[in-house]
């Protein structure tokens, strides 16, 4: 008898406690940077396709939600011909970005993206490559890898020495 | 065998080899670059390092190599103490500190022996701060991709180049810690063998090219075991596909057939399967029989064909099926029995019928042997009359380059230098030449193996033949009117064969010659006279033509006539381009006769065009199926993936056929398994092919062998912008393994290895774990059944009839066929990397001759022969003899059918003078 009236006082005061609902979707509540939601692909500083089609983010994909096919530039330079994400499939485990060697894949705070049907949650290259760099602003692949790309040729990468001459016997 | 200890425990190893061998061949792991298990040991790159103890007392070892230290009985050795493991750390430290950060986007990744030993070692941060070695890559050809940036000095590139397959364009350069690996000059290589590079290479310095136009990583590739199509000899390939189209061929290992590399015809040869060229519905076209002659095609369903052709069969005056040698046995066999033995035709030109047909009484009939590629490498004198191996049969030229090593490796052996010592054998035998001689129409890549080569007409070839037969077995008659010096060379060959252990013939059907098949033949047999084993390996023209041979079937021209005569009106052919196999006139007089044609095939082709009906048969990626090599054996293919479209094997095609016209025998080919039950019921020859491999309804623990990786992506998004609802996987009910990445995880039967994969092992190199030891079977024993044997004769049923010399005649020439790896095989031609490695037709004579006519190379001339008439530049073929001229075989436009042929040369601007 007791414990059910101290329930009932207990319930009462609540009433006077300060409120956690919130409004949503008129508020929206402060989600970190670092949240898993909405997948994209970045850019490079220069404003290159980050994404070098190394397919490591779909080999890591637990769901196996990630397809795509390599395809190279005229100058070498690798990406993707289609990348396509099948959010309704994604469990946002990050995996993907974990496993992207270029930074190219990232998760974002985006979380609103429901829908009535299944398949617009298929998203293609165009709907997830973004135009800037993400979380991650200054990294660029290609000025540390040593292929060559336009512009870019043998030995101009960073911590490079220039092509060695084979036809010397310098030491 | 003798005892090693390894972590102090004991274990057997067989004598003679070294301690990798032993150790990889006991299934540890030890890291490893420069040793190759085809190329043994260098000790170059310090990688393979373990400590080695004089007794149990010793605590403090020393390091040793293990590939270059023999595993001999008492050795102790260990692989986990912890000195040699940082020791083995910080070598591949040094290995690494200039190695480019590309594996992103290096076609190695995922399946690099690097990136896996680097993982083994444990090396995981780079120390070193100092600026990276860079260089400047070279444009080697459409086959290969080079990114020297990511060498390790390994050395094993050109070992296998230059040492093993033979090529002299591929070098080292330069020096000290700026070795170089690649040609004197941008340019394509040169060498048949080129593309395993890609498969030697322990870095992504080579890649396949083609692959990377199409690139996927190694997991994502669904794969099958399966078989070269591209010539007799066989290989096994592991081909891969993704998205529905065939992205890549890797060499499949089989210890007695291709063992570790192809040829780059076979590695290259599969973009025919994407080609635009494939007929991927069933098509109908209105004959001109039929009072239509729009011309006009239209694609149809499947049953609506079905009921075409049934009408067709059911109101026809007599219908003939007209057979393929690259067709499978299966889908041969399934149009023998739709229009009866009788009435079966093996589509391959009369030269060639008649040749393999001869092939196989000699192997069956005789006492001797047909070998494995295994056992060719060991030979130790060889004989090659008539043929240019290296062009007809690539990988068989690859196997003799190992066999002219035998007698010098006697020297070495003397010495004591273990055989897997490879630096310290090769210094042993320097440039000696062990017994090789070749005898052949023109110059051969093989050439420089060989002391003596001749070359002569293909009457001239068989005499020396004969002669060397009679050197033997002075009962076999003697050659009348011989050269002197063809007479001595003869006596030469005949002492080198009959001093060595292993004696091997290699001839075919190359000459277009009987004569040449039957001296050859003889020679083996007197070898093999009393007792004594030689082996006679002779080549085949196509991958079926064995099997093709086997199964029987009268000629084509037989098939002609049967249409000439009214006997049939109706034609069903499988897989076969008919302008291939006979003059352009036969066979367009014999398709003008018959008033229907139908065709299943994987290709439009001329006689496509032809045909009333077309249905769109499967390539062997995407078909099950079994063909017996030159060596004749049996060997199966397994289906890589589901094509699109109405596609579906030629069997069972055939098999709808009979169900359609009411046969209900057919019902029951549900499976390959069921067409070969019935084959095997047929022709008892074929009995064992039902133990090639084990049936579709092979489980292990309940499971299927899946043909996809355990790591394969994407299976919730490949088809997601189709259908977000992901399709269900297709079903095999033909054969034990899967289209899926659920199944059996572990090591399955060796005719069933989808893959070499185990866990640390991404690259090829995983190879070493399926076999029972290095370099030997795989686990199970090799796959295939050989269905030829050596018969025990009594009497040896020589050939006698020896042909007179060859005289040239005045003002014409004899034709004979030269033959390309590059353009001489119908489907490889359709990959672009093959068509632009192809010659363009010509007129091959050798300089001299050209001389003589005051033509120069490159000069238009007017070729007559078999009725048709080519202008074609001249083109000097080194070797070839006085009055005999060169067609290219096989290019489209330049037939060789019916070579060899008289015909006559003029010069656009008249007859040419004959001198
Ligand atoms: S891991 Fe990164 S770079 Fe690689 S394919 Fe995925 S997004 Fe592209
Ligand atoms: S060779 Fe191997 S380790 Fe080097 S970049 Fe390529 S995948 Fe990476
Ligand atoms: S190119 Fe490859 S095989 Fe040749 S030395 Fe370098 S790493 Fe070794
Ligand atoms: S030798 Fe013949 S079977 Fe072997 S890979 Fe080359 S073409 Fe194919
Ligand atoms: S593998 Fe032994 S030293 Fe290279």
């Amino acid at each position: 008898m007791f414990s059910l009236i101290r329930t009932a006082w207990d319930i009462f005061l609540h009433a006077f406690r300060r409120r956690v609902t919130i409004q949503y979707p008129e508020v929206k509540s402060y989600i970190p940077p670092r949240w898993r939601g909405r997948i994209i692909l970045s850019r490079d500083p220069d404003g290159g396709e980050r994404c070098v089609a190394c397919y490591l983010c779909a080999a890591a994909c637990p769901v196996d939600c990630i397809a795509l096919q390599a395809a190279e530039d005229e100058y070498g330079r690798r990406y993707p011909a289609f990348f396509r994400i099948n959010f309704s499939r994604c469990i946002f485990c990050g995996y993907c970005e974990e496993a992207c060697p270029t930074y190219a894949i990232q998760l974002t705070p985006d979380y609103e993206m429901c829908e009535y049907t299944r398949q617009p949650l298929v998203y293609e290259k165009e709907d997830l490559l973004i135009d800037g760099t993400g979380k991650y602003h200054d990294y660029n692949y290609y000025k540390v890898a040593g292929l060559t790309i336009k512009d870019k040729g043998k030995g101009e990468a960073g911590n490079e020495a220039p092509p060695v001459d084979v036809r010397s016997l310098m030491p | 065998m003798a005892t090693i200890y390894i972590d102090n425990k004991p274990y057997e190893v067989k004598d003679g080899n070294n301690l990798l061998h032993a150790c990889l061949s006991l299934g540890f792991n030890v890291p490893y670059f420069c040793w190759h298990p085809a190329m043994h040991s260098v000790g170059a790159c310090r990688q393979c390092a373990v400590k080695q103890f004089k007794d149990e007392k010793d605590t403090r070892g020393r390091i040793v190599m293990s590939c270059m230290t023999p595993a001999s009985d008492g050795t102790r050795i260990s692989i986990d103490d912890p000195e040699v493991k940082a020791f083995r750390a910080s070598i591949i430290e040094w290995f690494m500190t200039n190695h480019p950060h590309d594996c992103p986007v290096c076609d190695e990744g995922g399946e690099c022996h690097l990136q896996d030993m680097t993982q083994m070692t444990g090396h995981v941060y780079r120390r070193f701060r100092f600026k990276k070695r860079t260089y400047n890559n070279q444009y080697l050809g459409p086959f290969l991709t080079h990114e020297m940036n990511r060498c390790i000095q390994c050395y094993r590139c050109v070992r296998f180049y230059r040492d093993y397959a033979g090529g002299r364009d591929f070098d080292v350069f330069a020096s000290h810690n700026h070795v170089y690996f690649g040609r004197h000059e941008d340019g394509v290589l040169q060498n048949e063998f080129s593309g395993n590079l890609v498969e030697v290479c322990p870095t992504g310095v080579f890649d396949d090219k083609t692959f990377n136009k199409h690139y996927t990583r190694k997991w994502d590739l669904q794969t099958a075991p399966s078989i070269c199509v591209h010539c007799g000899v066989g290989c096994n390939t592991i081909p891969g596909e993704r998205y529905g189209r065939l992205r890549r061929i890797r060499n499949r290992y089989n210890g007695e057939v291709n063992r570790y590399f192809l040829c780059d015809r076979g590695r290259y040869g599969y973009e025919f399967v994407n080609s635009d060229r494939r007929i991927r519905r069933p098509l109908l076209r209105p004959t001109p029989h039929d009072g239509d002659s729009s011309g006009g095609e239209s694609t149809v369903a499947g049953e609506e064909a079905l009921r075409h052709i049934a009408d067709l069969l059911y109101f026809g005056a007599g219908v003939i099926g007209i057979g393929s040698p690259r067709a499978s046995l299966e889908a041969n066999f399934a149009l023998r029995s739709l229009v009866g033995p009788e009435h079966f035709y093996s589509g391959t030109s009369d030269t060639d019928s008649r040749l393999v047909a001869m092939i196989i009484d000699i192997l069956s009939k005789g006492p001797a042997r047909s070998p494995s590629l295994l056992e060719v490498e060991s030979a130790d004198a060889v004989f090659v009359l008539g043929e240019d191996v290296t062009n007809t049969a690539p990988v068989l030229a690859l196997a003799l380059r190992r066999s002219a090593r035998q007698k010098p490796m006697e020297a070495a052996r003397k010495q004591h230098i273990p055989c897997w010592d490879d630096a310290a054998t090769r210094n042993a035998i320097q440039d000696a030449k062990g017994p090789f001689y070749i005898a052949a129409p023109y110059s051969t890549r093989l050439e420089d193996l060989s002391a003596h080569s001749y070359h002569a007409a293909p009457d001239d070839l068989a005499r020396l033949g004969f002669a060397v037969a009679h050197e033997l077995n002075k009962a076999l008659p003697y050659v009348e009117g011989l050269p002197e010096q063809v007479r001595s060379l003869a006596g030469s060959i005949a002492g080198a064969l009959k001093d060595a252990q292993r004696p091997l013939i290699v001839s075919g059907t190359g000459c277009g010659s009987e004569a040449v098949i039957q001296a050859a033949a003889d020679i083996a047999w007197a070898l093999s006279n009393g007792g004594r084993r030689a082996d006679l390996c002779f080549t085949a023209p196509e991958c079926n033509s064995l099997g093709l041979g086997l199964m029987g079937g009268h000629s084509l021209d037989g098939a002609f006539r049967a249409v000439q005569e009214g006997a049939a009106d109706t034609v069903i052919i499988l897989e076969n381009d008919l302008y291939r196999r006979a003059d352009e006139g036969a066979v367009n007089n014999f398709l003008g006769r018959v008033k229907h044609a139908v065709i299943i095939d994987h290709l439009t082709t001329p006689t496509s065009h032809k045909a009333e009906a077309a249905l769109p048969a499967a390539a062997f990626a995407e078909a099950d199926g079994t063909l017996v090599n030159s060596e004749g054996r049996a060997q199966r293919f397994y289906q890589v993936f589901v094509p699109e479209g109405g596609i579906q094997e030629s069997w069972r095609w055939l098999r709808d056929i009979m169900i359609t016209t009411r046969r209900a025998y057919a019902r029951e080919w549900e499976n390959p398994d069921a067409v070969m039950a019935a084959l095997a019921e047929a022709l008892p020859v074929f009995k064992q092919i039902q133990d090639i491999a084990p049936p579709a309804g092979f489980r292990i623990a309940g499971m299927k062998i899946p043909r996809q990786h355990q790591r394969y992506s994407g299976r919730t998004a490949m088809f997601a912008d189709i259908t977000v609802f992901e399709p269900r996987p297709p079903k095999d009910p033909d054969s034990p393994l899967s289209f899926t990445m659920e199944g059996y995880q572990g090591r399955p039967p060796s005719p069933l290895i989808p893959r070499f994969w185990s866990p640390g092992w991404n690259s090829v190199q995983a190879v070493n774990k399926f076999q029972s030891e290095v370099g030997g079977p795989l686990h199970g024993g090799d796959p295939g059944k050989r269905l030829l044997e050596p018969a025990e004769v009594k009497e040896i049923p020589f050939f006698k009839a020896i042909p007179g010399a060859f005289v040239s005649r005045k003002g014409e020439w004899l034709f004979i066929p030269v033959y390309h790896l590059f353009g001489s095989e119908e489907m490889s031609i359709l990959s672009p990397g093959i068509a632009e490695l192809s010659p363009r037709p010509y007129l091959g004579l050798n300089l001299e001759e050209a001389n003589n006519l005051q033509v120069s190379a490159g000069e238009e001339i007017e070729v007559n022969v078999n009725g048709a008439v080519y202008q074609l530049p001249v083109r000097h073929v080194p070797g070839l003899p006085a009055g005999v001229a060169g067609l290219p075989a096989g290019l489209p436009g330049v037939h060789k059918a019916t070579l060899p042929a008289w015909g006559s040369l003029s010069k656009t601007s008249g007859m040419v003078e004959v001198v």
